[in-house]
């Protein structure tokens, strides 16, 4: 990396699905991460998919050429987060989770040093009460599987700061990533249209008026929808997305948000989509 | 390569290679498939889906795809696979 270029050292709260993935992105593109989750066994789960997913991304020439990938750190412990000079929290889509978090990582890294969470729809205010400088604190919306997603939703609370806006974007240039800036409300831009969608597509399947293929098979072929909703409904992980249909619903109160039965059983029965092995679609064996 | 079978052997011969890889794309996407079409090209898996090659290689055949070897051009059509897997096996 040239002199003039600022060096990134990112650490990464939470490798679930978003949290290995953002890792690999950052590593493929020679960012070395620390990553934190709760125990070793999770994390002994992490390092393989963050493995897979470099690896996948190279398979599909995602990654720049002649870039080493960066070192990966996996620890329990938030006190190696003390020399990040930017921190993403990708822990489960509950508020009180995220405050504490970034309440936790907040007093480690010290003012200045960019407090970013991947909500998929909590607004990025709201989690602010939780800092103690919430100019420091931004949205990013990475989407599911970040090293093919090229743009980055960057969500701009009231209270966020220029200069943490302006780090952000320095990032993402560094990720090889367009940031697409949008203010701050429940879902922001992608979640607000997204997830009723795939709510809605759900409850068609549940109604009987066509399978979960014809469903995708029509948004692929018709609507020219890359993946079709159920396919994504399986990326993203029916836990999370029922969590962050509910907090829509519960900010919105739009009837649309609320989750629909269908989805409800599928996370009642352990059916989470690839990260379990099995959604809406079969995958065999648990992926990512 | 010599034409041995696998029950002289143990080791899976290039037909079986092949025969398998159809089997396994075809129960996966419920298409027929021939050993020569195009897996992307025709819409008929996804980019995502190529890891999962990748991974069914490895844990069946024993083999590592790495390095130069990890690009989507090795995985586009069941011949070129097989011809992946034995160039990997034999080397
Ligand atoms: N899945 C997607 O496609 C997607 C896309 C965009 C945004 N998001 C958002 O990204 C965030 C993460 O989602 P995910 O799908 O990766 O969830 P996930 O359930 O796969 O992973 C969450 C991880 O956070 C860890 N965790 C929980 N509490 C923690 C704590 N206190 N400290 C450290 N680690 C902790 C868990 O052990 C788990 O490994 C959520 O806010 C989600 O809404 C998800």
């Amino acid at each position: 990396m040239p002199m003039d270029e600022p060096q990134h050292r990112l650490t990464v709260v939470g490798g679930g699905v978003m949290g290995s993935s953002i890792a690999a992105l950052a590593l493929g593109h020679g960012v070395p991460v620390t990553l934190v989750d709760l125990t070793e066994d999770v994390l002994r789960v992490t390092r393989e998919n963050v493995d897979r997913q470099l690896r996948h991304a190279q398979l599909l020439g995602a990654l720049p050429e002649g870039c080493a990938p960066a070192e990966l750190v996996t620890t329990t412990s938030p006190a190696a987060a003390a020399e990040a000079t930017a921190v993403i929290e990708a822990v489960v889509e509950f508020s009180g989770t995220k405050a504490k978090v970034l309440a936790e990582f907040a007093a480690l890294t010290g003012p200045g040093v960019p407090l970013i969470t991947n909500t998929s729809g909590i607004p990025v205010d709201e989690l602010a009460e939780a800092v103690p400088h919430p100019e420091d604190l931004v949205g990013t919306h990475f989407m599911n599987p970040p090293f093919l997603i090229k743009a980055v939703e960057v969500i701009r609370g009231p209270r966020t700061g220029e200069r943490t806006l302006a780090r952000v974007g320095s990032l993402l240039t560094a990720l090889g990533r367009t940031a697409i800036e949008v203010r701050d409300a429940p879902g922001f831009v992608t979640s607000r249209l997204l997830h009723p969608m795939i709510n809605d597509a759900a409850r068609v399947v549940e109604a009987g008026t066509a399978t979960v293929e014809a469903v995708d098979e029509l948004m692929r072929k018709c609507l020219g929808h890359p993946t079709g909703p159920l396919a994504t409904a399986d990326l993203i992980g029916i836990d999370n997305l029922v969590d962050s249909l509910n907090i829509l619903f519960e900010r919105t109160q739009d009837p649309g948000c609320r989750p629909c039965e269908l989805l409800l059983e599928k996370v009642r029965s352990g059916d989470l989509g690839r990260k379990s092995g099995r959604g809406f679609y079969d995958y065999g064996k648990a992926s990512m | 390569m010599t034409e041995q079978t696998t029950a002289e052997t143990g080791v899976p011969t290039p037909a079986e290679i092949e025969s398998h890889l159809l089997e396994f794309l075809e129960a996966r996407t419920k298409s027929a498939v021939s050993p020569d079409l195009d897996l992307f090209a025709s819409g008929l898996v996804s980019s995502m889906f190529a890891m999962e090659l990748v991974v069914l290689l490895e844990q069946r055949y024993g083999v590592a795809v790495v390095g130069g070897d990890l690009k989507l051009d090795n995985f586009r059509t069941v011949q070129r696979i097989t011809e992946l897997v034995l160039r990997l096996r034999d080397a």
